[in-house]
């Protein structure tokens, strides 16, 4: 489904990405795993397509489409979805008007009937008990004053509305109590399908006690350093990341988590 | 970033839709204002003897006042002499006195201008006054509002058949010599609307008046007087148009409101006039005073507008205060673009007790254009227990505009409470990702943001209005934002 050849990009000058080769197939959940700083988030965000990253090399097949010559929101039409790890905030519009906005513009875009208010308001209910959130939360604006815990939760719900082909969640696990970490985890779960690729972003294995991986994979200094199957995260765990010869402050702090 | 930046300009590129030149033939006058030109404007009007006094009083007091250069704002000096003041369809007989006497080809621009004139507004339940440049076209709903005993019709009809009303409180809000583009009008209106909402009424539907530039180095002046009577309650609708000229043209209107003891009135404003081009050049002058006089007690005046066209703009429909527990509102969304600049806000002048004002201003700069709100809250003596609350916020789209604000508080009375909010901010390029990520189109996901922001504004709009506004933004913002 998603084939990543010597990706390189940058931001503002600065390499980030030095190179990642990567290979998905429909109905595979892969985990990149790596210290701060190693280039995870940038990888979400440059196949998402966020103008603010240069790629300088390298290139991305998405169903033999080149997905570095599509546009962003032509990207998420073909099946990209990013769960973001900070979810802006958008005043005034509400959650409502904006999801219906997304999926009729990818109806649109694949030939089928854009839903009405009410139609798709039943389907948005459905969808957000899914993830434990409540209803109200859709006539409110887009993330405002949601916490942390609902934004991630109303990202989960938007990927369950949009029927992506290739879902990246970017640190999903972030800023979530056990609780909460189990519904999105079961969001995500619900998500899984033969036709449908994961790919996980996180700097902790805990996540992956709840979304059980087949492959994992280890990011750092822009490259991917390790591949290998669910027992690599869980070493990881372990031994910490030095073990592979990486220095990562954080790796102290994640037994506490 | 540059592409976002690249992908603001090309969506500003959209076109004026409304720039159309209507061919019809018109009497115009030469240009040039004197006391002449004057009388030649009241003889045409055949209006009475103390209207043309009126205006020649306002005309002298006009010769001795400045033109304001206080504004936020800067345009090449005017030559008032270069203007005509009287452009009019010419007819091929007298008035006429009912549609079908209408030239078809006006009847045609605003049928062009989407404006509900013939059988359709009956549906819509709205009464239309038109009018194309100097005069009023044609009112319609004459007869239902009449049975109501509601009074709508041009200014130029009510001077001549109900001078009472019109000499008690034509000039009443605005005098002559409030200011100069006041003074002006005063001097030179050439038509506008009249309404009167007897004691108790609540007019039947929502009226409303169209306003059109057509000829080319005309000046359009056009007067509003709204009277409600105790107990009484209207809501009332403009919008405005204009074609695409080089030359810049004059706008210098004058709205009164007038409200009596427990009287409500409602004014809403779509004005898109011509804005001028991309490079700045062109576009209509908006210089505007509009103000509401709550002389009854518990009365209450609420203005509304959406602001998005004119090269420049210089208008503050502000609210008189007089009866106790009188109520002002002002919502308003300001948008420039291009070159475009806007000065505009209110006044809420507190004179009674336990008078209460509202401010919501959105103001939304993109291109290379200056938006300022511009505020007075005063209280006098007598204003025990008034309050005020003001929020004005400010977007920003692309990084070549400008905003600013200029709020002014003047209180004597140690009762009365202030509360002032103000915001500035950008539409992120986080925010446009987050959209674009989701299969929305960048146009789309901008004209969904700014209407996010403009949202308290836009539920204070008749629901038509509030469509009509929605979709003014989207095209006046296509291509600014990134």
């Amino acid at each position: 489904m998603l084939s990543i050849k010597n990706l390189h990009a940058s931001v503002e000058g600065k390499e980030i990405l030095k190179g990642i080769n990567l290979e998905i197939k429909a109905g595979e959940v892969h985990a990149i795993m790596g210290p701060n700083g190693s280039g995870k988030s940038t990888l979400s965000q440059v196949l998402a397509g966020n103008e603010a990253f240069e790629v300088t090399d390298g290139e991305v097949v998405m169903n033999g489409e080149n997905l570095l010559e599509l546009e962003t929101e032509e990207r998420a039409r073909e099946g990209i979805f990013l769960a973001f790890q900070y979810p802006v905030e958008i005043p005034g519009v509400s959650n409502l008007q904006f999801l219906r906005t997304a999926v009729n513009s990818m109806r649109k875009h694949h030939g089928e009937e854009e839903m009405n208010a009410a139609e798709f308001m039943k389907l948005a209910k459905d969808v957000s008990r899914q993830v434990d959130l409540d209803p109200a939360f859709l006539k409110r604006g887009v993330n405002e004053g949601f916490s942390g815990g609902e934004k991630k939760r109303n990202e989960i719900m938007q990927a369950l509305l949009l029927q992506p082909k290739l879902a990246i969640l970017d640190e999903t696990d972030s800023g979530l109590d056990i609780d909460a970490l189990k519904v999105v985890a079961d969001g995500v779960n619900a998500l899984r399908s033969q036709d449908r690729a994961i790919l996980m972003v996180t700097h902790y294995q805990r996540l992956l006690n709840h979304i059980v991986p087949d492959y994992v994979h280890v990011l750092a200094g822009g490259r991917i350093i390790k591949s290998g199957g669910r027992e690599l995260a869980l070493e990881l765990e372990e031994k910490g990341y030095g073990w592979l010869g990486i220095k990562d402050e954080e790796t102290a702090d994640n037994a506490a988590n | 970033m540059a592409t976002t930046d690249q992908e603001v300009n090309e969506l500003i590129k959209r076109e004026y839709e409304h720039g159309f030149v209507t061919n019809i033939e018109s009497d115009t006058f030469e240009p040039g204002l004197n006391e002449d030109v004057i009388a030649r404007l009241s003889g045409i009007k055949k209006e009475p003897e103390w209207m043309l006094e009126w205006r020649l009083k306002a005309y002298r007091r006009w010769l001795e006042m400045d033109e304001p250069d206080w504004a936020h704002v800067g345009y090449p000096k005017i030559d008032y002499n270069s203007i005509s003041y009287y452009s009019a369809p010419k007819r091929k007989e007298d008035m006429p006195q009912s549609l079908d006497e209408v030239d078809p080809e006006l009847l045609k621009t605003y049928e062009k201008l989407g404006i509900p004139l013939h059988e359709r507004e009956k549906l819509a339940g709205v009464a239309v006054d038109a009018v194309f440049d100097s005069v009023s076209v044609a009112t319609t709903f004459k007869e239902p509002l009449a049975k109501a005993g509601v009074i709508f019709c041009s200014i130029s009809e009510a001077i001549r058949d109900y001078p009472e009303l019109v000499q008690k409180y034509l000039g009443s809000v605005v005098p002559h010599g409030d200011n100069f583009f006041a003074g002006l009008n005063s001097a030179v209106f050439s038509d506008g609307t009249f309404v009167y909402v007897p004691k108790g009424v609540r007019c039947p539907m929502e009226l409303s008046t169209y306003f059109r530039i057509n000829a080319a180095n005309t000046g359009q002046f056009e007067r509003t007087l709204i009277i409600a009577d105790e107990g009484s309650y209207v809501s009332y609708l403009e919008g405005c148009t204009a074609p695409m000229r080089d030359e810049n043209q004059l706008h210098a209107a004058v709205v009164e409101l007038v409200a009596l003891d427990d009287a409500q009135i409602k004014y809403s404003t779509v004005q898109n006039w011509y804005p001028g081009d991309e490079e700045g050049k062109g576009g209509i002058y908006n210089f505007v005073t509009k103000r509401g006089a709550c002389i009854g007690k518990n009365s209450k005046i609420s203005w509304t507008q959406v602001e998005t066209g004119s090269a420049v703009t210089w208008k503050y429909p502000s609210c008189i205060l007089r009866g106790d527990n009188s109520v002002g509102e002002f919502y308003s969304v300001a948008l420039t673009h291009n070159y475009q600049q806007a000065d505009t806000g209110t006044k809420m002048i507190h004179l009674g007790k336990n008078t209460r004002s509202t401010i919501i201003s959105k103001g939304i700069s993109a291109g290379k254009s200056s938006n300022a709100y511009r505020g007075l809250v005063k209280f006098g003596p007598g204003a025990e227990g008034a309050r005020n609350f003001t929020q004005c916020d400010s977007l920003l789209i692309g990084d070549r505009c400008g905003a600013h604000t200029f709020p002014y508080i003047e209180s004597k009375n140690k009762s009365a409470i202030v509360e002032h909010e103000a915001t500035t901010s950008k539409v992120s390029d986080e925010q446009m990702f987050l959209c674009r990520q989701r299969g929305i189109d960048p146009e789309q996901a901008v004209s969904m943001i700014v209407n996010g922001f403009c949202k308290e504004v836009f539920k204070e709009l008749p629901m038509e209005f509030a469509v009509e506004a929605g979709k003014l933004l989207e095209v006046s913002l296509e291509g600014s934002v990134g």
